[in-house]
C-alpha cells in the first residue's frame, strides 16, 4: 500500500465539467491525447493504428448515452478522466509507491519509473479513469497536465490542462477546488456542481455541472398559441387581406 | 504483500521546452479554416493548439484539428506521380517523375484546348482555392469547372443569394451576443464547426432559448433546449407553417417588408401573357408600386412613397397588378399550412407549431434589442439607434439536401424577413462580402460561341443566371455542361453538379469528354451517389477497348479509393506543406464585424516526391500558355508558384486574392497595388487579416449607406444602391413563362411541367422526389447520414486517432421502430432502396424519429483503401449509404431520367432516400455488405505505412 499525504491536500486543482454544454466532439480528448503523448505521459501509445482493431491509451475518453433526465428522455455526452479523489483508492492500492497524491496541489500521478504494470489501481479506481499502456507496461493517466499548468514556457493564460485549452464549447474549466472563493468553486456552488458518485467516499475532485433545466415550454411572457386576427377569420380572401389595406407605411 | 512504500513526491519537470519552433497557419481538418499553431520539435510536429487570436476559433480546436499531426503523418500520404499500368481501378501504377508527370498532362490538355476545350472536365471537390481553380478552368476556355458545392449545399447558399444577397456559414450568421432565440435545422456539425459549438456555449449560459429541428437528437440537438424531432424532408412545411400562424395573428413587420423587400412591389396579373407574374415596371424598368399618398402608380425604390402592401391596382395599359405582398399572404394564409394540417405528415404535434410561432412572435416584437449606435440609411437618413428583432437560425445541409431543399431554404429565409429579423441587432447578420446584389452579378460563361479552341471563356464557368437567356442550353435545349448544370434540369445550379460528371461523361449525355481531371473528392466512394455504378461508368469501354471516359487525372495528397480509378496521378502535399490563401474572391473567413482572409504558410517541408495541387495546376498552366499565366515571351507568369500568384495576380487593377496590407507600403486595405511583402506581414499577424468595420456600418448592410459606399470603393460590390430582398422571385417566374412557352428561349416540352410546378416565385413544400416516386408501403422508413463531429469524411476515418473514436458505422434506428419489426441491437439488417441494399448492423436508440435511419458517413471503406488493414472494421463492418442511393431518380414516362438533385439548383438530394428495413438471416456473414475486391497501395505509399507507424511521435 502507498499512504497518502499526511493531511489533506489544501490545493486541490481540477476541473469542472458543464454537462448542459458538452456537445460531445471529442475535441478534449484528441487534444489531450496530442499533449501527453509528446509530454509527461509521452508516448500514449496507439496499437495497431492502421490495423484490425486500432485502440490505444488516452487520459479522457467521452461516453454518449441516453438516460431519463427531470422526466425527458436525454441524450448525453459524458467526458471521463482522473478526478483527482481526496482519498484516491488507486493510490492506496498502489504496492510500489508509483501512483501518489501530490502533496502541493492533490494531482494524482503515476510515477513510470516505478510503476510495474500490475493493473491493481485500475482495478481499484471505480471510475476506470485509469489506461493501461501495454507497449510500455505502465498505468498511464491525466496528470491534469502537470507539464503545462507551471509550464513557464508556456504564456500564463495557456496555463491550463489541454483538455480546457481546446474545448469549443468551454465546457471545461480548470482550478483549485480547495478554494471556496476561486472561479471553479464558485461555479459549482451556482449550479449545483457534484462528483461522480459522491457515496463511494472517495471524495472526487473533479465536479460535474448538471445540465440546467430545459427552456421546452412557453418562453417567458409568450402565449400558448397566436390568436387570429378578426379579419383572418372572414370567409373571403379580399376580407381576409383587408386587415393589411389602411395600413400607411413609408419607406 | 509488498511493504508500505512512505509516501515521496518524485522531482518532475514542470517546465519542459515545449518546441523549438512556434508557427501559424489555417487548419484544413475540416471546411471551418480556423487559426492554428503548429508546434515543432526536431523538425517535426509535436502539437497543434488553436489560435487565440484568430477570429474563426479564438483559441479553440475540435478534435479533428489536434488529430492534424495524424493526417500529416498518415501513411495514406501518396509519394510520388504514378502512372496507371494495369486496367482501371486494379491500382497497378509505375512511379514516374514530375516532369514526365506535367509533359503527359500538358499534352494531354493542350490537345484538347485545340480543338474541343469543352472535353476537359475540371472538377475539384473541397478545393479551398476555386478562386484559383475557376479561373484556371475560363483561361482553358472549358465551361466544364466546379468544385463541390453541388453535393454539398447549394440549395442553402443560392436560395439565400436569390432571396436576401446572403446565406449562413461564410455569408452570414448569427448575432451571437444579442439574440434572444436560436432555431437550428438538420445536420449542421460539418460547417463553421468550431464557432458553432463556442456560441452554443455562450447562448446556453446567457439562458437563451435554443431549438433544434432534427430528426436525430444528437450532437448540438443534445444540448437544445427543445428537440422538434420531426421527419425528414418536412423542415419546409414546417416553416411554411409556422409562417402561416404569423400572418394569421398579423405579427409580421410590414414596415419592415416595406423598408427592405419587394413586397410592395407590384406583380402583373395577367393570365396567359407572356410577363404574366413578372414585377410591372416603367419604361426605364423600375419596379412600380401604388402609393398611397399620391394614389397613384410610382417608383418602388423612391424614398418619398408610402406603397400599398394589399390591393389591386391599374396599370397604365390597363391591366392589373397586385402587391407581391398579397400574393404572398394568400399563400400563407392557406389553410393547406394550417398547423393542424401539417402536423401528421411532418410527424410533430400541432401545439408545438403554435407555441413556437407565439414565441417567435413574441421574442420578435415584445423583446426587441436596441442598441445605441446612430447610423444612416441608404437614403442619407439617420437613425440614431439601431433596433433589432432577436430572432436567429442556422441551417447547412439537412434541409439542404433534399429535392425541396431549395424552396424549404427560401422559406426558412421568409420567415427571418417576415420577422424583420435579417442583418440587425439579435437577428442575423451578413459577413462581408455580403450582402450581393440579388442574385450577384456573375453571369455563368458557357453560352453557344463561348467555347472556342485555344480561347478563354469571356467569364466565369460558375454564376448567377436570372432568366432563360442566362442558361447553358443549345437552340434545341440540350445542354452545354456535362453536368447539365444552367441547363434546364438544374437552371439555378450556381456550383455545378459534380455528383453528375462522371455517370453523364460514360453516358456520353449531353456529349463525350477527353479527360477527366478531378481534385480532393472521393469520387469513386463516398462523395458520389450509386458507388456500384460510378465505378461501372470509370471503367466503361468502348467497342474499340477504350475507355468511355478515355483519360482521367486525379491529384490527392491520399490513397484514397479515388486512386485506382485515375490513369495519372499528381500528388498534392498535406495541408501543414503548403501556401493557401482563404480568399475574398472566394470563400473567406469574415465576421459580421469585420472583413477577413487568411493564408496556409508550409510549416514543414514535405519528406515525399509531390507538390502542392494549385503550384502544380499554375505551372500546367504555363505550360500550355495559357494567357493569365503566361507572359508575352511564353515564360511563367507564377514562376515562384502559388504564393508568387497569391501575392502578385489581380483579378481587376488593385483587387488580388488577399485583402490586407496591399499597396506598395503594405498601408491598403483590400484594393492596392501587389505588396511584395504582404505574405510576410500575413505570417507577422498569425496567418489571417482583420479588419473591423466602423460601428454605424455593423448592421442593416443591405440598407446602411456607410456599409454600402465603403463596399463598392473597395471593390466588395459593384454598386452601392440598396439591396432589396426578392421574397417574391421575379427570376423563378421568368423560367415558369418559358416554360409556358413565351419568350425567345421556351423550355422543351418535356421539362414544361416540371419547371411550371417547381419555378414558383414564391417559395412553397413539396414531397421530395423520391418519396413521391417509390412505393411509400415498401420503402416506409427515411435513412441519413451525418458526420460525427471529430470526423470530416473519409480523411477523418483514417486518422490513427479519430478512427478509435468511430471505428465502424451502426445503423441507427428507434428502438419502438425496431420492436415493430423484430430487429434487436447488434442485428444484422438489409437496408434496401429503389436503388440497391446494404447490409449493416443496428444500434437502437430512442432519441430519433420513429421513421428515421441513420448512420455516420463516409466511416465505410474500401478493403485496403487509405492504406488501412484489409480487415479493417471500416471495411468489414463498417457501410455505406451511398450504394442505394440512385444518381438518377427513376424514369418518368417519356424515357427521360432526371438526376436525384433539386430540379431548381441540383443539389444532391442525398437525404431523400428511402428504406426498407428487414433482418438479416442468422446464418448470414455478419459482415457489411455489399463487398468489393481489395484495392492494394502502391508501393511507396505501403513503405509509408511500416516507417510512419514507427516513426510518428
Amino acid at each position: 500500500m502507498t499512504s497518502l499525504p499526511t493531511q489533506p491536500t489544501k490545493k486541490k486543482l481540477g476541473l469542472v465539467i458543464d454537462l448542459d454544454i458538452c456537445v460531445g466532439c471529442h475535441a478534449c480528448a484528441v487534444s489531450c491525447k496530442e499533449w501527453n503523448t509528446q509530454g509527461y505521459s509521452a508516448p500514449l501509445s496507439d496499437e495497431n493504428p492502421y490495423g484490425e482493431d486500432p485502440h490505444g491509451a488516452w487520459l479522457n475518453r467521452i461516453h454518449t448515452y441516453e438516460a431519463d433526465i427531470e422526466g425527458e428522455r436525454s441524450t448525453v455526452h459524458f467526458p471521463r478522466s482522473c478526478l483527482h479523489c481526496e482519498q484516491p483508492a488507486c493510490v492506496t492500492v498502489c504496492p510500489t509507491g508509483a501512483s501518489y497524491k501530490r502533496e502541493e496541489d492533490g494531482i494524482v500521478l503515476v510515477n513510470p519509473d516505478t510503476c510495474i504494470g500490475c493493473k491493481l489501481c485500475s482495478w481499484a479506481c471505480p471510475y476506470g479513469a485509469r489506461e493501461y499502456d501495454s507497449s510500455h507496461g505502465v498505468m498511464k493517466k491525466c496528470t491534469l497536465c502537470v507539464d503545462r499548468i507551471y509550464n513557464e514556457n508556456l504564456e500564463e493564460v495557456d496555463r491550463v490542462p489541454a483538455c480546457v485549452r481546446a474545448c469549443p464549447t468551454g465546457a471545461r474549466a480548470f482550478g483549485d477546488l480547495g478554494d471556496e472563493n476561486s472561479e471553479v468553486s464558485k461555479l459549482v456552488a451556482d449550479r449545483n456542481g457534484y462528483g461522480l458518485f459522491e457515496e463511494f467516499g472517495y471524495k472526487p475532485v473533479n465536479q460535474y455541472l448538471p445540465p440546467r433545466p430545459r427552456r421546452n415550454s412557453i418562453v417567458e411572457g409568450a402565449p400558448a398559441a397566436l390568436e387570429p386576427t378578426q379579419a383572418s377569420k372572414a370567409q373571403t380572401k379580399s376580407e381576409r387581406l383587408f386587415q393589411w389595406a389602411d395600413r400607411v407605411l413609408s419607406r | 504483500m509488498l511493504g508500505s512504500p512512505n509516501f515521496m513526491t518524485p522531482k518532475i519537470d514542470t517546465s519542459p521546452v515545449i518546441a523549438d519552433e512556434i508557427k501559424s497557419t489555417t487548419c484544413y481538418m475540416c471546411a471551418c479554416r480556423c487559426g492554428i499553431k503548429v508546434y515543432l520539435k526536431d523538425g517535426t510536429v509535436s502539437y497543434i493548439e488553436g489560435n487565440r487570436d484568430h477570429p474563426v476559433n479564438k483559441g479553440v480546436l475540435c478534435a479533428k484539428g489536434s488529430a492534424g499531426i495524424k493526417q500529416h503523418y498518415s501513411p495514406a500520404r501518396l509519394t510520388k506521380p504514378l502512372r496507371r499500368i494495369g486496367e482501371r481501378g486494379r491500382g497497378e501504377f509505375e512511379e514516374i517523375e514530375w516532369d514526365e508527370a506535367l509533359e503527359l498532362a500538358a499534352s494531354w490538355l493542350k490537345d484538347i484546348r485545340a480543338t474541343a476545350p469543352e472535353k476537359l472536365a475540371l472538377f475539384t471537390g473541397r478545393d479551398q482555392s476555386q478562386a484559383l481553380t475557376g479561373w484556371w478552368a475560363s483561361q482553358f476556355g472549358t465551361p466544364n469547372f466546379s468544385a463541390h458545392g453541388g453535393f454539398c449545399s447549394v440549395n442553402m447558399a443560392a436560395a439565400g443569394l436569390y432571396t436576401f444577397g446572403g446565406s449562413f456559414w461564410e455569408f452570414g450568421e448569427p448575432d451571437w451576443v444579442h439574440t434572444k432565440y436560436f432555431m437550428l435545422f438538420g445536420v449542421a456539425e460539418d460547417h463553421a464547426s468550431n464557432p458553432l459549438k463556442t456560441n452554443l456555449g455562450k447562448l446556453k449560459k446567457r439562458g437563451v432559448k435554443f431549438v433544434s429541428i432534427n430528426p436525430v437528437k444528437t450532437g448540438y440537438s443534445a444540448i437544445a433546449d427543445e428537440w422538434v424531432g420531426l421527419r425528414p424532408g418536412t423542415d419546409g412545411l414546417f416553416v411554411a407553417s409556422l409562417i402561416h400562424e404569423l400572418f394569421k395573428a398579423d405579427k409580421i413587420d410590414l414596415e419592415y417588408l416595406i423598408r427592405y423587400t419587394n413586397a410592395p412591389w407590384l406583380v402583373i396579373q395577367d393570365e396567359g401573357a407572356a410577363d404574366d407574374g413578372l414585377i410591372a415596371r416603367d419604361r426605364d424598368g423600375t419596379p412600380l408600386c401604388f402609393d398611397q399618398t399620391t394614389k397613384s402608380l410610382r417608383d418602388a425604390t423612391s424614398v418619398d412613397v408610402a406603397p400599398a402592401a394589399v390591393g389591386e391596382f391599374t396599370l397604365d395599359d390597363g391591366r392589373t397588378a397586385v402587391p407581391s405582398f398579397q400574393l404572398m399572404a394568400g399563400r400563407f394564409l392557406n389553410d393547406g399550412y394550417d398547423p393542424e394540417t401539417v402536423a401528421k405528415t411532418c410527424g410533430i404535434k400541432a401545439d408545438v407549431i403554435k407555441r413556437i410561432a407565439a414565441e417567435l412572435a413574441h421574442c420578435a416584437f415584445e423583446e426587441e434589442v436596441v442598441l445605441d449606435v446612430a447610423w444612416t440609411d441608404w437614403a442619407g437618413r439617420k437613425h440614431d439607434k439601431m433596433i433589432g428583432r432577436p430572432i436567429s437560425m442556422h441551417a447547412m445541409r439537412g434541409i439542404s439536401a433534399h429535392s425541396n431543399g431549395f424552396h424549404t431554404c427560401r422559406l426558412l429565409h421568409v420567415l427571418q424577413i417576415i420577422l424583420g429579423s435579417i442583418d440587425c441587432p439579435g437577428g442575423f447578420r451578413y459577413k462581408p462580402p455580403f450582402p450581393k446584389p440579388i442574385p450577384p452579378n456573375l453571369k455563368p460563361a458557357g453560352k453557344m460561341g463561348d467555347v472556342k479552341p485555344d480561347t478563354p471563356l469571356p467569364g466565369s464557368p460558375l454564376g448567377f443566371t436570372k432568366g432563360p437567356e442566362d442558361l447553358l442550353v443549345d437552340g434545341d435545349g440540350t445542354p452545354l455542361r456535362i453536368d447539365k448544370a444552367y441547363s434546364w434540369d438544374a437552371p439555378l445550379a450556381a456550383h455545378g453538379l459534380m455528383h453528375m460528371v462522371i455517370t453523364n461523361a460514360a453516358n456520353k449525355d449531353p456529349y463525350a469528354i477527353d479527360l477527366l481531371f478531378m481534385y480532393m473528392a472521393n469520387m469513386s466512394w463516398n462523395s458520389s451517389m450509386n458507388v456500384p455504378g460510378i465505378i461501372e461508368a470509370l471503367t466503361r469501354k468502348e467497342d474499340s477497348g477504350d475507355y468511355t471516359i478515355p483519360k482521367i487525372i486525379y491529384s490527392d495528397a491520399y490513397f484514397s479509393e479515388m486512386v485506382p480509378y485515375a490513369d495519372l496521378i499528381l500528388p498534392d502535399t498535406t495541408y501543414l506543406e503548403r501556401w493557401d490563401c482563404i480568399s475574398l474572391l472566394d470563400r473567406p473567413i469574415s465576421e459580421p464585424d469585420a472583413v477577413a482572409d487568411s493564408i496556409r504558410q508550409p510549416v514543414v517541408a514535405p519528406d515525399r516526391d509531390v507538390r502542392p495541387f494549385q503550384d502544380v495546376m499554375l505551372d500546367l498552366g504555363a505550360r500550355i500558355g495559357l494567357p493569365g499565366m503566361t507572359n508575352d515571351d511564353g515564360t511563367a507568369r507564377y514562376p515562384g508558384g502559388y504564393s508568387d500568384y497569391i501575392v502578385n495576380h489581380e483579378r481587376q487593377p488593385g483587387i488580388g486574392p488577399l485583402g490586407g496590407w496591399r499597396g506598395k507600403d503594405g498601408d491598403q486595405v483590400l484594393r492596392g497595388a501587389p505588396n511584395p511583402d504582404q505574405l510576410d506581414k500575413y505570417i507577422e499577424n498569425g496567418c489571417f487579416w482583420f479588419h473591423e468595420l466602423d460601428d454605424n456600418q455593423k448592421y442593416f448592410k443591405h440598407a446602411n449607406k456607410n456599409y454600402l459606399d465603403w463596399a463598392f470603393e473597395k471593390g466588395l460590390s459593384d454598386r452601392k444602391d440598396q439591396i432589396i430582398f426578392e421574397l417574391y422571385s421575379e427570376t423563378l417566374q421568368r423560367f415558369r413563362l418559358a416554360a409556358r412557352g413565351h419568350g425567345c428561349i421556351v423550355a422543351p416540352p418535356q421539362h414544361r411541367a416540371r419547371i411550371e410546378t417547381y419555378f414558383d416565385p414564391l417559395p412553397f413544400w413539396h414531397v421530395p422526389f423520391e418519396e413521391d416516386m417509390v412505393a411509400s408501403d415498401e420503402f416506409s422508413l427515411h435513412a441519413l447520414s451525418q458526420r460525427p463531429m471529430a470526423m470530416y469524411h473519409s480523411w477523418g476515418s483514417q486518422n490513427a486517432w479519430l478512427r478509435q473514436i468511430h471505428t465502424a458505422n451502426r445503423l441507427y434506428m428507434s428502438a419502438e421502430r425496431g420492436r415493430q419489426l423484430g430487429i434487436d441491437d447488434d442485428d444484422w439488417v438489409w437496408i434496401k432502396s429503389h436503388h440497391g441494399r446494404v447490409k449493416a448492423q443496428v444500434r437502437l436508440m430512442d432519441n430519433v424519429n420513429i421513421d428515421t435511419v441513420w448512420t455516420w458517413n463516409a466511416i465505410g471503406k474500401r478493403s485496403g483503401a487509405w492504406n488501412l488493414d484489409k480487415n479493417a472494421p471500416e471495411a468489414k463492418q463498417g457501410f455505406l449509404l451511398n450504394h442505394i442511393i440512385s444518381e438518377l431518380l427513376p424514369e418518368k414516362p417519356g424515357g427521360y431520367r432526371f438526376s436525384n438533385s433539386d430540379p431548381i439548383t441540383g443539389q444532391a438530394a442525398w437525404y431523400d432516400l428511402r428504406v426498407s428495413v428487414t433482418k438479416a438471416e442468422p446464418h448470414d456473414n455478419p459482415r457489411s455488405l455489399p463487398e468489393f475486391d481489395a484495392t492494394t497501395p502502391p508501393d511507396g505509399v505501403a513503405a509509408l505505412r511500416k516507417s510512419t507507424v514507427k516513426e510518428t511521435p
